[in-house]
């Protein structure tokens, strides 16, 4: 008998066949597969599938019934910079994101730092405070609507008593989105104050107790040491209320559906407008793809910044 | 430093922290009043009477306690219907996250397999995707599935699990591998360890995730007024949202009736639970 001879083909095989695996290990591969199929298949399905989707869909022309998707190239992108609702939904957007969050993070370090003290009834107040976080949005702006009522409302008495008239919060284009930022910090705040509280606690005390030592006191001791080292919270919770604040859809909904004359309309409610009112899903996926990269630009901005950014 | 000094010194240092601390308690009590105080308006609003609710400067006590307002807004809209319908897209959205978190989690905590933590690094990658963007698609995907208007249709697209799979792991890898080589030795194979093991043990962090993940379901609005076109249908919140622009004359007590029919159930979850859900979250565990 002759040899076997090594042909390129028995040698491309060996190559390419994988080290047999053991019975055990095989099993424990399988069990792998086994376990995380469901979560990669509704991933796969409903949150990758949509990224790539989105994209197709924004160089398209199409109101979700054609059964036809006419390519229309960058024409989409393009009436977004012509459409001045767009402008105006996105400035909308960053006022609402911008009052929001400053005025919450200002307010949430502030309920924090009293809250870091040895008080009797902490658990009580943080428990008042927070407890707006999980409330149902829809329900509130009902009940904020009813707050903001310009002649029954509850907020009136604290103006009146101010010696102000109140303003017609849900229809004077002035006012709406002020009205919307007092929900956003209402129901925000709580959260913020724990993770703030969570990074105060965090700060070592022999730190203070050095510095009093040196003198310092009240305001020193905040600048100069809570503060700076409580930096990548504030960070944090800026980036995070700040996208927060891009994807705001609930109360605006609920509370003036983005009216009047789009005065309070912000992105996703516009986009959702585009899609599911009027029909414009490639217009409306343009829209969701640039939402998309900008949070993206934001998220790899903070992961950049807080890897240099953090004082320890 | 004589004696007396000493303890003047020590009473006017005890003087001065209690008046810091009296400072503090105001501030405190303010804040907790006006965050507070939208609850109690509602409440106070559900219960006057419709002449009462137009009178300012507002009553905070109603003459008489309208209970009837809970049974008129309770019968100007199918809420039994809405409440069955929440209850089972929470309940059935909840137990199949839960499930696949903790399948993923153990999955990649305690099975071998090749590049393990690159496929993990795919997993979350999926929260760079915001659930804004994939409205149409997943549209248009429970179109051609004949999804629209279902209850699959509504929980399917939001049982998939990233911060949960994540937050299992964690506590997962925490268990001492000691105790899974017991119940390997038992003859248990991957998913009695998961049931019998690491789930009883992770037992805290599986009680704050499943709590979060019902609120969040329970409260979702989006995503629901999506899919749905039917009254029988609706979930809690689009039900009352609709409540609003009904034919029938509704009064703002009504409403605010209505309103405490769809948040009292998160409020005393919140309630109950809100040590392990502030404590949670200051521990990161958990994104708001």
């Amino acid at each position: 008998m002759f040899p076997e001879r090594p042909s390129p083909w028995n040698r491309a095989r060996a190559l390419l066949q994988p080290p047999r695996l053991g019975r055990r290990r095989r099993r424990e591969y399988l069990s792998f597969l086994a376990f995380v199929a469901p979560n990669f298949i509704l991933l796969s399905v409903f949150t990758f599938w949509p990224l790539i989707y989105s994209f197709f869909l924004s160089f398209r022309k199409w109101n979700m019934i054609a059964p036809t998707k006419e390519f229309v190239g960058l024409s989409n992108y393009g009436k977004m910079i012509a459409d001045s609702v767009y402008w105006q939904v996105s400035r909308n957007t960053l006022y609402l994101a911008g009052g929001a969050v400053f005025i919450k993070l200002v307010l949430a370090l502030a309920l924090a730092l009293l809250l870091n003290q040895r008080l009797g009834g902490r658990a009580v107040y943080r428990a008042i405070i927070f407890s707006p976080t999980f409330t149902t949005s829809v329900a509130v702006a009902m009940v904020w609507s009813w707050i903001f009522d310009p002649f029954y409302g509850l907020l009136r008495v604290p103006l009146n008593l101010l010696g102000l008239a109140s303003p017609r919060w849900l229809s004077d284009i002035r006012w709406t989105i002020p009205a919307i930022i007092i929900v956003t910090i209402w129901q925000g705040l709580g959260y913020d104050m724990v993770i703030f509280l969570a990074g105060l606690q965090s700060i070592p005390t022999d730190l203070y107790e050095a510095a009093r030592v040196d003198g310092a006191t009240g305001w020193r001791l905040f600048r100069n040491i809570t503060f700076p080292l409580l930096s990548p919270t504030t960070f944090f919770l800026v980036i995070t209320s700040t996208i927060g604040a891009m994807k705001a859809f609930d109360i605006v909904a609920v509370m003036t559906g983005g009216g009047p004359m789009n005065s309070s309309n912000v992105y996703v409610y516009y986009l959702y407008q585009n899609a599911f009112r009027w029909f414009k899903s490639g217009y409306a996926s343009a829209m969701a793809v640039v939402l998309f990269l900008v949070i993206l630009m934001i998220t790899l901005v903070q992961v950049r910044l807080s890897r240099r950014w953090v004082h320890y | 430093m004589s004696e007396r000094s000493a303890s003047r010194l020590h009473s006017r240092v005890a003087w001065r922290r209690g008046l810091r601390n009296a400072g503090s308690h105001t501030l405190l009590v303010a804040s907790s009043v006006v965050v507070g105080l939208p609850f109690l308006w509602m409440i106070t609003t559900a219960l006057k009477g419709s002449k009462e609710v137009y009178i300012f400067p507002p009553i905070w006590v109603p003459k008489v306690l309208r209970w009837d307002n809970f049974v008129t807004a309770w019968e100007s809209a199918p809420f039994a219907r809405f409440y069955l319908n929440s209850g089972i897209i929470a309940v059935s959205g909840v137990v199949l996250e839960v499930l696949i978190a903790a399948l993923t989690a153990y999955a990649f905590a305690r099975i071998e397999f090749p590049a393990r933590e690159a496929l993990f690094m795919i997993i979350l990658a999926a929260m760079m995707i915001p659930g804004q963007l994939a409205l149409i698609p997943n549209y248009v995907t429970l179109k051609q599935l004949g999804w629209i208007n279902t209850y699959q249709g509504i929980v399917i697209p939001h049982v998939s699990s990233v911060f949960g799979a994540f937050f299992l792991r964690q506590a997962f890898l925490g268990i001492s591998a000691e105790l899974f080589d017991a119940a390997k030795i038992d003859g248990a194979g991957h998913l009695r360890a998961l049931l019998s093991v690491a789930l009883p043990i992770a037992r805290p962090v599986l009680a704050t995730l499943t709590l979060y993940l019902f609120i969040a379901k329970w409260n979702a609005y989006l995503w629901p007024l999506i899919v749905t076109n039917t009254q029988n249908m609706r979930p809690l919140p689009i039900g009352l949202f609709m409540l609003r622009h009904a034919e029938y004359q509704i009064g703002p007590e009504h409403l605010m009736a209505a309103s405490l029919f769809v948040l009292a159930p998160v409020l005393v979850v919140f309630f109950l639970a809100q040590k392990q859900l502030i404590d949670s979250i200051a521990s990161g565990a958990i994104k708001g």
